[in-house]
């Protein structure tokens, strides 16, 4: 056991952060700090600079362009990336799709659709939930019918995250009703500009609009964008899902978050003292720091088993429900702290205006940030979800 | 970094937790509960004997380990056994305070078997804080009152903190001496503890000591072997905490009302799971601990404080869970889990509780 770096790790973090350095504009870094709306331009531009070094792809092989990083790099560059305020790598297509592709997919699936992904050339977005299939996923009913050389599509899905930026939408679609639910799912690749799609914005509590509803109305898919085999698309879906997820615990956001906070309670002042000497509030940022401490070790221990051929499954949930947790009181401590200047809706507050933001600490928009992130303990398999996968792993039933 | 036991470690593991598996059972450990002392001498030379003291201490004090990695391992599978045995205070505690005073002889026989020990260091009012010393030494007659010393009355000599010089907080000041079990003027007040094992009040009047190492700086020794002693008793729970979670998982399969195995009920099985996700929290705390107590003092002692702490935190929600969730037979003296659950929550009052340690924390993260 070795819980420092090697010098090989150092190095490689201080290429990491020389990377950023020079790589990742102020402009960008500060738009993330503050919580502001990155638009797809500056999302695109992110991948582009992460593509032409290399590092796109760190969960890819080699052999389809990835930099094939181990469990230590791929943490070192999680928490270089979340401390330089970099944009967060939009994960749809570069390892949740690409995963199944890499396994299920045939040669021309991988040829066509992997080098697009690294280009950036198709942007893509999940076609997962339904509005009466959240949860229960595999009750969803968006019907795919197979006429000559063509599926057509029809139904709903929801929660779509950046549909509105997607050229293309990867799906979960009914191609057999007369089995059991989950015998009769395929998983296709839809073009978003066919005919009969239609893109819905749903705007959030926090007043940001990143999710959609996306309609389906007799939608021509060519069969050669089915995946795999017809009606195994639950296999494929499920194996996205338990897919090792780098940076599931979210250990870069919390210690970026944290560091924030700290930074806010410094500043702040409370009965003539600074927030972070009242013992009330230390001692919730204190307890948060050391439940942060043990799980990016928790984090680290799985990632590097996982490398070594570990299932990542039932630990991946427990990353998921610990480190959503963690975020979460984080964003809270973070809203407390600012006090009134939580109050401010600040996207309307600063909308047509050159004025500073009305926060004293420059701490941006930490309400909406705190009502946004509820969202995390719900999508990806709520954390309900997630607890009934560890007690169905661990205790069988 | 890397996560996995060294070759030697996993042998060590290997061995220790197939000992421990057949030589500890509750007949043992109700004969180490009835005892007089609280220790069973055959179980003590059989564990010394495997070389289990030796690892407590450096090749230069005379061991072959001492690491807080080599200490982990040990003390979790103490843990996991539930061993009611005093090798944290005797040994490791005592032992390591007399290392560090170059009492290398004692140490050899620490090591053998053969020499049990106990620190009389806290006070009735000094609670955690290994500062406050009352009890005082002139020209080497001890007067005072030592609180909740373990293993006192089996021990073979004591080991006495008095305050030579300074406030009764001052660090500077307070020396370690060897009092005799038969030195006029000292009396042992024993009591059986709740989870295991012997302590005592143990009360000074104008008792003799012999000085161990240089007068006036004992506090250093003491803040070391107490930095071990946490990581040791935070291995223990851990182990002692995986025991208790093993115990439940398997009766939530087995137990049946309503007709199904009371596992399949949510309310239960996704306390379950928190409970799992709360026992890998504990395994990377204590795996810090462990694993940066060769680190500098600052670093080493953030990790201890924050493993304190946490263990503290998800050691309370281990034990109230188990029993809540075996319901009326974890109520009961004959069902291992009710000691087990004393244990994990006694834990909790020894070297520094959860908020102790938070405290600490704090002062080196926020200052």
């Amino acid at each position: 056991m070795d819980l420092n770096y090697s010098k090989d790790d150092l190095a490689f973090r201080d290429e990491v952060r020389a990377f950023l350095a020079t790589k990742l504009t102020k402009e960008l870094s500060e738009k993330v700090r503050l919580g502001g709306d990155l638009t797809k331009e500056d999302m695109e531009g992110w991948h582009a600079i992460l593509n032409a070094q290399g590092w796109l792809a760190p969960n890819w092989p080699k052999e389809y362009g990835g930099s094939e990083w181990n469990a230590v790099q791929r943490h070192i560059f999680d928490d270089e990336c979340a401390s330089a305020h970099a944009p967060r790598v939009v994960p749809f297509g570069l390892s949740m799709l690409a995963p199944v592709l890499q396994k299920f997919g045939n040669q021309q699936q991988k040829d066509h659709w992997l080098p697009r992904i690294l280009s950036g050339e198709d942007w893509w977005c999940q076609g997962y939930s339904e509005p009466g299939a959240g949860s229960d996923l595999a009750s969803l009913k968006t019907k795919a019918v197979r006429e000559g050389d063509h599926y057509v599509v029809n139904g709903q899905k929801t929660w779509t995250t950046f549909g509105q930026h997607a050229n293309m939408i990867f799906c979960l679609v009914r191609t057999d009703s007369t089995v059991k639910q989950q015998a009769g799912i395929s998983f296709l690749l839809i073009d978003m500009n066919t005919p009969g799609i239609e893109v819905r914005p749903i705007i959030l509590l926090d007043g940001s609009a990143e999710v959609n509803e996306v309609w389906f109305t007799d939608v021509k898919v060519p069969v050669e964008n089915l995946v795999g085999e017809e009606n195994s698309g639950w296999t494929y879906a499920k194996y996205l899902l338990t897919h090792e997820r780098t940076n599931i615990a979210g250990v870069g956001f919390s210690t970026a978050g944290l560091a924030a906070v700290k930074r806010i309670a410094k500043a702040e002042m409370s009965g003539g003292k600074s927030l972070i000497q009242n013992s009330l509030f230390a001692a919730r940022v204190a307890q948060v720091e050391i439940d942060l401490m043990a799980m990016s070790t928790t984090n680290l221990r799985i990632v590097s088993q996982a490398a070594a051929g570990g299932a990542p499954g039932v630990e991946a949930s427990m990353l998921k429900v610990k480190g959503t947790i963690i975020r979460q009181e984080i964003n809270d401590l973070a809203r407390r702290a600012v006090g009134p200047y939580a109050l401010p809706f600040v996207s309307e507050a600063v909308e047509g205006s050159n004025e500073p933001l009305p926060d004293p600490h420059d701490a941006g928009p930490v309400a909406a940030q705190y009502f946004n992130n509820r969202k995390i303990s719900i999508f990806g398999g709520s954390n309900e979800i997630q607890r009934g996968i560890i007690a169905k792993v661990k205790m069988g039933g | 970094m890397n996560f996995d036991l060294t070759d030697e470690h996993q042998m060590l593991q290997d061995s220790l937790r197939r000992f421990l598996k057949y030589s500890c059972n509750s007949k043992t450990r109700n004969e180490a509960l009835s005892s007089e002392t609280g220790v069973t001498s055959d179980l003590w030379h059989a564990m010394a004997e495997m070389g289990v003291i030796g690892a407590f201490f450096t090749e230069e004090q005379g061991g072959f380990g001492g690491t807080g990695a080599d200490i982990a391992l040990i003390f979790e599978e103490l843990g996991r056994a539930n061993i009611v045995s005093p090798f944290l205070d005797s040994a490791l505690l005592s032992g390591r305070v007399l290392a560090a005073a170059c009492e290398l002889d004692r140490v050899a026989d620490l090591i053998g078997g053969d020499l049990q020990l106990a620190l009389a260091h806290g006070e009735p009012t000094s609670r955690y804080d290994l500062n406050y010393v009352r009890t005082t030494s002139v020209n080497g007659i001890l007067n005072g009152r030592k609180a909740v010393v373990v293993n006192a009355l089996a021990s073979d000599v004591l080991i006495v903190s008095a305050r030579t010089s300074g406030e009764i907080s001052d660090e500077d000041g307070i020396s370690l001496y060897f009092v005799e079990k038969d030195a006029a003027g000292l009396t042992i007040q024993d009591y059986a503890l709740i989870a295991g094992g012997h302590a005592a009040e143990v009360t000074l009047d104008g008792v003799e000591g012999s000085l161990i190492g240089e007068e006036g700086k004992g506090f250093a020794l003491l803040k070391d072997a107490y930095a071990i002693a946490t990581v040791a008793q935070c291995a223990e729970t851990l182990g002692a905490m995986t025991t208790a979670t093993e115990l439940t998982q398997e009766y939530l399969v087995t137990r049946q009302q309503f007709g199904r195995p009371i596992a399949t009920f949510q309310a239960l099985a996704h306390r379950m799971s928190d409970m799992l996700i709360e026992m890998e929290q504990a395994r990377s705390a204590v795996i810090r601990a462990a694993g940066y107590f060769e680190s500098d003092e600052r670093t080493r002692d953030i990790n201890i404080h924050a493993a304190k702490n946490l263990m503290g935190r998800a050691g309370r929600l281990i034990a109230e869970e188990s029993i809540q969730m075996h319901g009326g037979i974890a109520m009961t003296q004959e069902y291992e889990l009710a000691h087990i659950a004393k244990r994990i929550t006694m834990a909790d009052h020894r070297f520094g509780d959860t908020d102790y340690h938070l405290e600490k924390f704090m002062a080196l993260t926020q200052p």
